[in-house]
């Protein structure tokens, strides 16, 4: 791989790092059960499931698309899908809000669980999925040769797409899970909770733009 | 549009709140007694020590209708908002909620852009709540992670059970009630919770039918009031375990549990015990270990009852030829230290060092008004006055502490027959450990008019509760 197939996968990490900095995606969570806890492995041990969880939200966006993409011509799916995300993203802008579930008792299950709904909630899978489409559609460019052997090659196509789809959720979830990891452990040892409300943006509004802005240039693009 | 920093007044821990800038203005929810066919107010007090209005009310709010019996009130969203599972960190503390127990109506007031004359801006009719939550006498509020609690004293029809339901902090609906399973949970009054381990616990007086028409003698030597605190399940809205206090020991009322999320205790007041009509503050607690922890209650601190010439003494308490202390309010600062204690019958503001929790010290008293007493203040110690040291309110850096003297209309009828005469006083802790009243800070409401619970501008000591120790 070299240059602009590279991209996608730049951008995939980085969105997954930007997921890690929001205070509502988990590492203000693993800081807290740290700090309720009294010490650091309780913020490292929620790591895991946090990151399960994400995996998990944006794995099912994009294998949803997959199969649609199966039975979908590309082009339509391109529409529907930008079409979607400025849906999304335009009800995220207006009606915010959270899915109501969790305490401070929580165990990995309960963590994972709280992790993939609000990833789910906050549209994270969706994010993905402009990044997901133009690193496969590079990808099956390049592995969809004109070939006579028509089934070989579909069959050949699905299995680079699905490497494509865990590659996608692999590169993002790392970045995410270890900006995640370095903002909560950062919080419990050095820099406590006096600059939370300063940095807290409203990273909801930010994001729900940012969905339909993604949204629009698939349309349009 | 809601702002992109988090609200100034959301604070991750109690030590960050203690250590923000100090309170100017103070909310007091004002009842009509005069019986003139106006309304209850809400007032603005001035508590800002360098302006000239200090100790005023500089506003003042009328509900709608008359009647409604004002009693606690609260914020639409506090400190809770930063808890990590629940982020609501761009909701604002902007909404003050006042519901009134007589009249089941819940006003929405909100204090933007001058704090000094808040509007109303929505009302829940009582046929609403009732209809949607199935509960009615709404009582207090309290601002949770998630939305804005409340309780209400029992059911439509002015029986029980009483119980918790849930406004939405932005559009103020309701979303219903709240327990998916209420064990044997009957009488309702206050409820606190742990957030740290996900724990309610709530508290029993009586339902509307057994409270409204005043005190029933009756009732309270059957021991038929509330005399048990529930501990309930936050997550899963379920009924935990009882903790029964014993029959005589009625009336469980205000609960303050520890701030610090990591500790699982908190202070219960009792009013009144038949046995001598003392009162007392009783500690719950958690022991035992995680996975077979199990939460117990225990006396902590009991007040006599003061002898007293039957002559001085009304009705209700001639026979006793003595004054009950009527412990009615209870307040903790935020570091957890210190317990601010109301005995509204014996006119005397208590302050408890509460450091071991299992062994409160005195360290403090102060005498006001009191059904014989009848305490001047001391920028007029010769004129008596009458009620007594109520609803306390501690400001969130612990140094004031707030008190106003009537309890609720049909019973201070029955304890100051003469009619109360409302007040509002400050006591302030000296840094050499004094306990004294505010010399410049006395006010005193027009004839009719008795102050009940105080919020404090950006919140205080009881308003907030954290996820971050």
């Amino acid at each position: 791989m070299s240059g602009p197939e590279l991209w996608p996968w730049v951008g995939l990490a980085l969105l997954g790092a930007l997921h890690g900095l929001n205070p509502g995606m988990g590492w203000l969570f693993a800081a807290a059960l740290g700090m309720q806890e009294g010490r650091s492995s309780a913020a490292w041990g929620a790591l895991a499931p946090l990151a399960l969880g994400h995996a998990l939200a944006v794995g099912l966006v994009v294998l949803l698309v997959l199969g649609l993409g199966l039975a979908v011509p590309s082009r339509m799916l391109k529409f529907g899908i930008g079409a979607f995300l400025v849906g999304y993203g335009l009800v995220r802008l207006f009606r915010g809000g959270h899915p109501r579930w969790g305490g401070m008792r929580v165990g990995s299950r309960d963590l994972t669980i709280w992790s993939f709904l609000m990833a789910s909630a906050h549209g994270a899978g969706l994010m993905v999925l402009p990044l997901f489409m133009a690193g496969a559609s590079m990808g099956t460019a390049q592995g969809r040769p004109h070939s006579p052997h028509a089934h070989v090659a579909v069959a050949s196509s699905v299995n680079t797409e699905l490497m494509q789809a865990g590659m996608t959720v692999l590169i993002h979830t790392v970045s995410y899970m270890v900006v995640t990891g370095a903002i909560a452990v950062l919080v419990v040892h050095w820099l406590g909770l006096r600059l939370l409300r300063p940095l807290w943006i409203d990273l909801d509004r930010i994001w729900a733009v940012a969905l339909i802005l993604t949204g629009a240039l698939t349309l349009f693009v | 549009m809601s702002p992109f920093r988090p609200d100034p007044t959301f604070y991750p821990s109690p030590r960050l709140a203690a250590s923000a800038p100090r309170e100017t203005l103070a909310y007091v929810a004002l009842l009509n007694a005069a019986n003139d066919g106006r309304p209850d107010a809400l007032g603005v007090v001035d508590v800002d020590p360098g302006s000239d209005a200090y100790g005023t009310m500089v506003g003042r709010v009328e509900m709608p209708f008359p009647g409604d019996e004002l009693h606690h009130f609260g914020w639409n969203a506090c400190s809770s908002h930063l808890c990590p599972w629940a982020p609501h960190a761009h909701v604002e503390r902007r909404y003050l909620i006042l519901p009134g127990i007589h009249s089941s109506r819940i006003h929405v007031l909100d204090t933007r852009p001058d704090p000094r004359s808040p509007r109303l801006v929505k009302m829940i009719e009582p046929e609403e709540l009732m209809e949607r939550t199935g509960y009615s006498a709404p009582h207090s509020v309290h601002c949770g992670p998630d939305g804005v609690y409340l309780n209400g004293l029992g059911a439509p029809d002015g029986d029980g059970p009483g119980g918790i339901f849930v406004l939405d902090h932005e559009t103020f609906e309701p979303r219903g009630a709240w327990e998916l399973d209420r064990g044997p949970q009957f009488l309702s009054y206050d409820f606190a919770w742990h957030l740290g381990q996900d724990t309610v616990v709530t508290s029993e007086w009586g339902t509307p039918k057994m409270v409204r028409n005043g005190l029933d003698p009756e009732l309270l030597l059957g021991g038929k009031y509330g005399n048990a605190l529930h501990v309930w399940d936050l997550r899963r809205r379920r009924h935990v375990q009882t903790l029964e206090l014993g029959a005589q020991y009625q009336m469980t009322l205000e609960l303050r549990p520890a701030r610090n999320p990591g500790k699982a205790y908190g202070f219960a007041g009792v009013v009144i015990s038949l046995e001598d009509l003392s009162a007392s503050v009783w500690l719950w607690y958690r022991e035992g270990r995680n996975g077979r922890s199990r939460w117990a209650v225990r006396k902590v601190i009991e007040i006599p009852a003061e002898p007293a010439d039957p002559g001085l003494l009304p009705p209700l308490l001639k026979g006793f030829g003595a004054v009950p202390p009527l412990i009615t309010d209870l307040n903790l600062s935020l570091d957890d230290r210190t317990l601010y204690v109301s005995c509204w019958g014996t006119g005397e503001l208590l302050r408890f060092d509460v450091s071991d929790p299992f062994h409160p010290k005195k360290t403090g008293s102060l005498r006001l008004g009191g059904i014989v007493r009848r305490t001047g203040h001391p920028n007029d110690e010769s004129r008596e006055l009458n009620g007594g040291p109520q609803m306390v309110e501690v400001s969130r850096d612990g140094q004031r502490v707030y008190v106003t003297n009537s309890l609720y209309s049909p019973w201070d009828a029955q304890f100051y027959p003469e009619g109360i005469r409302g007040w509002m006083a400050l006591a302030t802790n000296g840094t050499d450990g004094t306990f004294s009243l505010d010399q410049r800070f006395f006010l005193e409401t027009e004839t009719g008019i008795r102050p009940h619970q105080v919020r404090l501008q950006g919140g205080d000591a009881s308003s907030d509760s954290f996820c971050f120790p």
